[in-house]
């Protein structure tokens, strides 16, 4: 409200006490947890005497200097690199042919395509348990049968398994960062560089890709982080043998009971991803501000 | 033989018939316009022509060449979209270019080229500019360039004057019509607006559901339409009841209290249709059609008024010349002559 007749004071602290709830709201659930968690990290842990309320650096040391870290972190950002890359090979062909459809298809493919995120990731990953298991499982014994391979393909407990897995539950993320782009094109772009001369391909390498990459790489920023923070589908299709980031910080947490080993490694993997995301966001803007903002 | 040569061009999308049968011819150096209300099938005619969709019958002939069996990437001809689809990763002269890349044209001649038509748009300074930094009118320019760098066979207009303010508008308008003049292209504009298609072609197509209802320089266009259509479509026009008695071979015809002798026609009723710029104001004691001015429009070089007469309202332009103005609500007589109205007998419908 901006009437004339209010007194400036009042104007002045409005967006403050408007935005008052949802800021404390969001200090409750998101500040208070993470500063504990943080704090937590830097505090003592005994298998006799728990957890001891001190500030010492022995949990992050710990982290940086064991070559055990070193693997569960780098194999944690090797899968989530993967799957990145796979996501926007699949993604981003699939967001341009929805793109061009006409509708009802359209819209029917696109439901298609995004109604996977209304089924909980956890059965999902289960179908793919399912599909990979053993030689039990329907993709193996297919293949089994049909006599191309002469031994069970390893899927489960395996990175191939949670690479496979995870970009199933994460390619719909890419295809609507991909296609929010593609929509703000000019649809008339493709006919104009055809009407210059330049066949398909040429168009498509020279004017679609370049203007869907911007929706690719903030599609490729998200499918990262969740491929890297992901729980479920690393914890069912790799299981104990493979162990990521997540799943580790999990196990530190309920089965050794190391609370504050487990939280120094889930922050490193916070302060990672953040560094991460940051860098290419610069990355982006300084390639495409100039012509898309 | 015709440079462009549209034959029987029919489109039907679904039951629904966009573009029904066109014939038309197109000579070289020629600038044609595709007037018509929005849904007329202008825009699906051009779009046909340059070969993004594609037609259901009929046949495009080019120079000679049956265009449908040509790749719409080999058809050789530039065209400037309304929404000027530039490619917005790339500066002006990477827009320009591109045509030229297309057509592998050597890097030095291909600079030369560039820099040469965005001399002639205007547009020299902005070589380096993202679309995206330019105004619209800038954009409209750089479109225009990028059309005409590859010296295309056909230049093909689709709106592309319609997202420009007024003022910038005509300013293009003559512009476009000096390139057009110095390059001698062939030039076909799509446009719904009839000042934009007589300011600028040799020759008007009016076209309506699909079809063409007159196609002539747009003077002729305009003062002999061939049907109520086009007189109501090129400009403002009045259209007024008539009875008609005949009389010697000719024919005596009525409105209201005047009368006008007018070439014999068939009938005894008639619809008659007359620029409102050809009504003039009878001085007292004349004779004329009596009415009240309702409103007066001030234009300033000209005055547009409502006067209420018998036979319905009639629009009157007056230029303003410095005389005096009749006020609204005051009581005039309409005056014009024989030669100012085209007579068609009415055809009862019922």
């Amino acid at each position: 409200m901006t009437d004339a007749a209010d007194p400036a004071g009042a104007r002045g602290l409005a967006p403050y006490a408007l935005t008052a709830p949802a800021l404390l709201l969001f200090a409750a659930v998101v500040l208070v947890p993470l500063v504990m968690t943080v704090l937590l990290s830097f505090h003592d842990w005994g298998q006799y005497k728990g957890i001891q309320p001190v500030l010492i650096l022995k949990n992050w040391r710990e982290v940086v200097e064991d070559s055990y870290f070193h693997e569960m972190f780098l194999r944690t950002f090797r899968i989530a690199s993967w799957v990145t890359v796979l996501c926007a090979l699949i993604g981003a062909p699939e967001a341009w042919i929805l793109y061009r459809m006409r509708n009802p298809w359209k819209g029917l493919f696109l439901l298609v395509t995004l109604g996977p995120l209304l089924i909980s990731v956890v059965a999902r990953t289960l179908g793919w348990a399912l599909l990979f298991g053993g030689e039990t499982g329907v993709i193996n014994h297919a293949l089994l049968r049909l006599g191309l391979i002469s031994a069970p393909l390893p899927f489960m407990f395996t990175e191939t398994g949670v690479v496979i897995a995870l970009v199933h539950v994460l390619v719909p993320f890419m295809v609507l960062a991909v296609w929010t782009a593609l929509q703000r094109l000019d649809p008339q772009v493709e006919n104009a560089a055809i009407g210059l001369g330049a066949g398909w391909l040429t168009v498509w390498r020279r004017i679609v890709l370049p203007l869907a990459m911007p929706g690719v790489l903030s599609g490729a920023i998200i499918v990262f982080s969740l491929a890297a923070s992901a729980f479920a589908t690393p914890a069912i299709i790799g299981g104990r043998r493979l162990k990521v980031a997540s799943t580790l910080a999990y196990d530190e947490f309920l089965n050794t009971l190391n609370w504050p080993l487990g939280a120094a490694v889930a922050v490193l993997l916070l302060l990672a991803l953040i560094a991460i995301i940051i860098g290419c966001n610069r990355l982006v803007e300084r390639r495409y501000g100039e012509a898309f903002q | 033989m015709a440079f462009l040569e549209l034959q029987g061009l029919t489109k039907r999308f679904g039951s629904q018939v966009a573009v029904d049968g066109l014939d038309f011819a197109v000579e070289q150096g020629e600038f044609l316009s595709l007037l018509g209300p929005s849904g007329c099938g202008k825009t699906t005619t051009l779009q046909m022509i340059a070969g993004f969709v594609a037609p259901s019958a009929g046949n495009i002939v080019l120079d000679g060449q049956d265009l449908q069996r040509v790749h719409p990437s080999r058809r050789g001809l530039g065209m400037v979209f309304q929404s000027y689809a530039l490619f917005p990763h790339m500066t002006t002269a990477e827009n320009v270019a591109f045509g030229l890349e297309m057509q592998r044209v050597a890097r030095a001649e291909r600079d030369r080229r560039v820099a040469e038509t965005l001399t002639l748009v205007g547009l020299s300074e902005f070589a380096d500019r993202y679309p995206r930094r330019m105004s619209g009118g800038q954009q409209q320019r750089v479109a225009l360039a990028r059309a005409l760098v590859i010296r295309p066979r056909i230049l093909l207009l689709d709106e592309p004057l319609s997202n420009l303010d007024a003022k910038l508008r005509e300013e293009m308008q003559i512009e476009l019509r000096q390139i057009q003049r110095t390059l001698g292209t062939t030039t076909i504009l799509v446009t719904h607006d009839q000042a934009e298609a007589m300011a600028l072609s040799d020759r008007v197509a009016v076209m309506n559901r699909g079809r063409i209802e007159q196609l002539a320089v747009p003077y002729e266009a305009y003062e002999r339409p061939a049907n109520a259509f086009v007189a109501s479509f090129l400009g403002r026009t009045n259209v007024l009841a008539a009875t008609g008695r005949r009389d010697n071979g000719a024919l005596r015809l009525t409105i209201g209290p005047s009368s006008w002798t007018v070439p014999s026609l068939e009938g005894e009723r008639f619809l008659v249709t007359l620029r409102p710029e050809r009504i003039t104001f009878v001085q007292d004691g004349g004779a004329g059609l009596p009415g009240i001015v309702r409103t007066s429009i001030f234009q300033g070089n000209h005055w547009l008024y409502q006067v209420e007469t018998e036979s319905g309202v009639v629009s009157v332009i007056r230029q303003n010349v410095g005389g005096p103005a009749p006020a609204e609500g005051a009581h005039v007589r309409l005056g014009w002559t024989a030669e100012d109205m085209s007579v068609r007998p009415l055809v009862d419908r019922s």
